[in-house]
């Protein structure tokens, strides 16, 4: 079944192109890496996934269910919220609105998704606890948790361990993991090559050269390897 | 006369409890939508409208509107400059931060241009005076204007109350709200609009050089203490409506500018708050 198609994609800004003629599909239960160097196009991608940003052409096209208001999203932080008083069941709930329509205050089925999220993330105990005094590994838990409430089926994730430390790092990457064995489709951009062969089943590589396949082909094709290296993101 | 007995003296003219019911709605009012200006980092958009609404005072003193549409008229062009604040802080040529200057120093010096050039009031420089820094226009509210502030108020907290979640989800996270199908541009322009109203109102209480310090002091005093968005946003509302209450009978009884000594008193609630706020990290207290 899939959930996402992206054909003849072209991506950019101001009329100047930086990933031309993109074409994958994302199949239900998948595990999706989007890696490649930085300024390839990875963030871009992802802001044309989930239409916060117009593709130059080509088209994204949600299906098996999945609709644009249920997708969990794990964005990169803010500024705004490094002084945001708000406690962390504040947000995670906030992940139930967009599946609320027009109703103004939070139903008990939406307290009880989000007591649920809490509970599978870990951070039952944080519920009350200010959001901007955290750990930047707890923070993540909060915000995957909140793309949680938002979904049951894709989730799209901007570099969820970027600035955690190796041990948080691993235990983030377990975390996705078993919500991928729950049947959540998983979509991800990272920096981190072997993490990304070690738990994702399939590879989309951007920037010089374009390449989209299984994980294990791409280990043994190596490509990207040599560009990687050389890299600084590496 | 004891202190009471003089507060119900005064207390016998409609001004006195007509100034009270507009500047404890008012002080309500910005409170409620400072939180979200402060967080979103939009404060100096309450600055650069409140300027407007000088410039559009002026126009319509000069265009000698009655009464009746006085307020409505200046309400007109104050939201629609909310508006294009909102469209040019967006990815227009001029950034977002020259544009609210740009217009909000422009509106003032018209304003005042308009008013020396084709003004009629005998006492200019009290007018000008009084609009920027509301020294009794508080005290000269007509039935009419009462009940609109009344009316206005209500529908300002009704939508606020409403909106609530929607508003926290798109002051935390633009880019979430946005992924998931929340219009956030369209809350985005709700909070801009009832900042313009917020500001219209607020002018006959503190004048419009002082409303800034209604949105933002309450807001910030509560953040010094509070940590979840709830308690922030209901301290807020409650530290504003009694700062306001109390500097408009400290200025009856003292006979003090009524704006000047809202504002002085929020300062001193601010000072307050920063200390407690200290004192409670300090002690490693958590506060909910």
């Amino acid at each position: 079944m899939t959930q996402l198609k992206c054909t003849g994609l072209t991506l950019g800004y101001e009329g100047r192109a930086i990933l031309e003629n993109l074409n994958f599909e994302v199949e239900a239960g998948d595990y999706l890496c989007i890696v490649g160097e930085n300024g390839a196009g990875k963030s871009t991608l992802m802001r044309t996934i989930l239409g916060l940003q117009p593709a130059m052409s080509g088209s994204v096209e949600f299906g098996g269910g999945v609709t644009r208001r249920e997708i969990g999203y794990l964005p990169q932080q803010t500024p705004v919220q490094r002084d945001f008083p708000a406690s962390v069941r504040e947000v995670v709930l906030s992940g139930c609105l967009p599946r609320q329509g027009l109703r103004p205050f939070y139903a008990k089925e939406d307290r009880d998704r989000a007591a649920e999220a809490m509970e599978r993330l870990g951070i039952t105990a944080l519920a009350r606890r200010c959001y901007r005094e955290l750990s930047g590994g707890q923070q993540q838990r909060v915000l995957l948790a909140r793309a949680l409430c938002a979904t049951r089926k894709l989730l799209l994730l901007d570099e969820p361990t970027a600035g955690l430390d190796p041990h948080v790092t691993a235990e983030m990457y377990r975390l996705i993991d078993g919500l991928n064995h729950d049947e959540i489709t998983v979509i991800m951009i990272s920096h981190d090559l072997e993490a990304a062969l070690t738990w994702a089943k399939t590879i989309l590589h951007v920037g010089g050269r374009v390449w989209f396949g299984p994980a294990e082909r791409y280990r043994t094709e190596g490509i990207g390897f040599a560009a990687e290296r050389g890299g600084a993101a590496l | 006369m004891t202190f009471f007995e003089t507060l119900s003296f005064y207390f016998t003219f409609p001004f006195v409890r007509y100034a009270l019911i507009v500047g404890v709605l008012v002080a309500l009012c910005s409170s409620l939508f400072g939180v979200t200006l402060v967080l979103k980092r939009f404060s100096f958009i309450g600055d650069g409208l409140s300027h407007v609404a000088f410039g559009a005072t002026a126009l319509a003193s000069v265009l000698k509107l009655s009464d009746r549409f006085e307020m409505p008229a200046v309400l007109a062009l104050t939201i629609l400059c909310a508006v294009l604040l909102l469209r040019t802080g967006q990815g227009a040529k001029i950034g977002g931060d020259a544009a609210v200057a740009m217009i909000s120093v422009g509106a003032l010096a018209m304003g005042y241009l308009i008013l020396n050039v084709w003004g009629t009031s005998a006492n200019l420089s009290g007018d000008v005076c009084s609009t920027l820094f509301g020294s009794t226009s508080i005290l000269t509210l007509s039935k009419n204007e009462v009940w609109l502030s009344v009316i206005l108020s209500v529908i300002v907290v009704a939508v606020f109350v409403l909106f609530y979640n929607k508003i926290f989800a798109v002051t935390f996270d633009e880019g979430f709200a946005r992924a998931t199908g929340i219009p956030a541009g369209a809350y985005n322009l709700l909070v801009a609009v009832f900042t313009a109203v917020i500001i219209v109102l607020a002018m006959n209480l503190v004048g419009s050089l002082l409303i800034s310090a209604l949105i933002i002091f309450p807001a910030l005093s509560a953040m010094r203490v509070f940590r979840s968005f709830r308690a922030v946003t209901v301290c807020a509302a409650v530290l504003s409506v009694l700062c306001a209450a109390a500097g408009i009978l400290v200025s009856i009884i003292g006979g003090t500018p009524v704006g000047s000594t809202i504002v002085a008193v929020d300062i001193a609630a601010f000072l307050v708050f920063t200390l407690a706020g200290r004192l409670l990290r300090f002690k490693g207290g958590t506060v909910k």
